[in-house]
């Protein structure tokens, strides 16, 4: 090929180029907005509530920041703490701070959040990139973050044990149709440290006990992997609403295998509504070294009854609302919306026992099962 | 040969750029566009529930929300 036929080939393919994806425009960052919630979970004993913060704020076209304030207030009554210790109360807060730059169609973002209790105090820093090809159709994201944990235990002042935890993530958004956008997420953690709970214990047989049982406190290993996948994909139905599908499948060195999956349906009703129905459902099996019951004291090298190690399943449904409120009565924001959404919780444990059940031998206890309420209720505003 | 062999890259080179060509065109994406179709329509909402999914079950991750250590072993 002559030195001509090669640039006559180069052009020729730069042309392509430019006629196929000139007419892209870069990304927009998401509007200015601030959103006001309360938060309730209510089940098993535990009654978890408390304000949620949010506030994302745009300097100048490619750069923003957000905050976010965050509380739980707990009150634990549950089956753990009854049959080994008493009520108790705690508070948590975490604060997070991020930042987000948009430059043409990739975006940086990273963030810090720090949460802090009376007994157990996490730091964790992330951060991911993104970008859109094709034509905005398909959108890369890779994201990674690490975490320091310092677990304490009240009442023992010389305790202190630390966790570290490493997330790698890896998502592709793209459309399909133009009806039709799909997801999937890929997840990797890795935690290391101290990963029981110094309080909980787990309970073994024994003649010499009233009761026919004593307890021991849990012992787990100190690395834990995992990795996760799901796919979801959102469809939009030919009337205005939509149809949202989620799987995830779930596997890590503790042995646990789990997935889940959920459908929801969007409403949306004049200019002002906007109704939402959900159903999920999870399963999981249980942690190599979990045991309901074991047969004596130290029985394995690594001992747990956590129930959520446990093999169970769980199905929640959710109601949601959505209001727009007219923007003659909150004037100073371009958007306000008041949400409510309620989730219900039915959790049945198929290898953990209700030890508080009377007038049961030993291991033959009832499962165990319960319900729990979990409420948003928060308000958003663009501004 | 050689020239052939230079006329299937250029073909094969054009195949895969026109395959950049979306085949959903921007003026086709009223639909993506409503909020309806957003997989995190609402962050605090959605960072909230996946806060609660991960203090009940043993599963975490892949879930499009960030990880973090929020102490909730």
């Amino acid at each position: 090929m002559q030195n001509a036929e090669r640039r006559t080939l180069a052009a020729l393919v730069a042309a392509l180029l430019l006629l196929t994806c000139s007419w892209v425009k870069a990304e927009v960052l998401a509007p200015d907005r601030l959103d006001v919630m309360y938060h309730s979970y209510d089940g098993g004993g535990a009654t978890i509530d408390g304000p949620s913060v949010l506030v994302r704020k745009n300097i100048g076209n490619s750069f923003a920041v957000s905050a976010n304030y965050y509380v739980d207030m707990v009150s634990s009554a549950s089956i753990d703490v009854l049959a080994t210790a008493s009520e108790y109360t705690e508070e948590r807060t975490e604060y997070s701070v991020g930042a987000e730059y948009l430059n043409d169609r990739t975006t940086i973002r990273a963030g810090y959040t720090s949460s802090e209790e009376n007994d157990y105090s996490a730091q964790t820093g992330s951060i991911n990139i993104s970008q859109s090809f094709f034509g905005d159709l398909t959108t890369l994201t890779l994201g990674a973050s690490y975490g320091e944990d310092v677990v304490g235990q009240n009442g023992n002042d010389t305790f202190e044990e630390d966790v570290a935890r490493r997330r790698y993530q890896l998502n592709l958004t793209q459309i399909l149709t133009k009806s039709l956008i799909a997801a999937i997420n890929v997840e990797s953690a890795v935690d290391e440290g101290f990963l029981n709970n110094p309080y909980r214990q787990v309970r073994y047989l024994d003649t010499t006990a009233a009761q026919g049982f004593s307890y021991q406190k849990e012992l787990y290993p100190e690395t834990r992997n995992s990795d996760a996948a799901a796919l979801r994909a959102i469809y939009y139905l030919p009337y205005r609403a939509s149809l949202r599908a989620d799987y995830r499948w779930y596997q890590d060195s503790w042995g646990i295998d789990a997935s889940n999956w959920a459908l929801r349906y969007t409403h949306p009703v004049g200019e002002r509504w906007l109704f939402e129905l959900k159903y999920r459902s999870y399963e999981q099996t249980q942690a190599d070294f979990y045991a309901d019951l074991f047969p004596y004291r130290d029985a394995q090298n690594f001992l747990a009854r956590d129930k959520e190690l446990s093999e169970y399943t769980s199905d929640t449904i959710g109601l949601g609302v959505t209001w727009n409120v007219p923007q003659k009565w909150l004037w100073v924001f371009d958007k306000s919306t008041v949400n409510l959404y309620w989730d219900h919780f039915q959790f049945d444990y198929q290898n953990f026992r209700n030890v508080l059940t009377e007038q049961a031998s030993v291991g033959e206890e009832p499962m165990y099962n319960f319900d729990a309420n979990v409420i948003r209720l928060y308000f958003s505003f663009w501004y | 040969m050689m020239r052939w062999g230079r006329v299937g890259l250029l073909v094969a080179l054009t195949v895969f750029v026109g395959a950049c060509t979306p085949w959903v065109k921007p003026y086709e994406r009223a639909h993506l566009a409503d909020e309806i179709m957003s997989f995190d329509r609402d962050p605090i909402a959605n960072g909230y529930l996946h806060h609660v999914y991960e203090a009940r079950e043993a599963a975490r991750g892949a879930d499009g929300a960030s990880g973090g250590g929020c102490g909730c072993n």
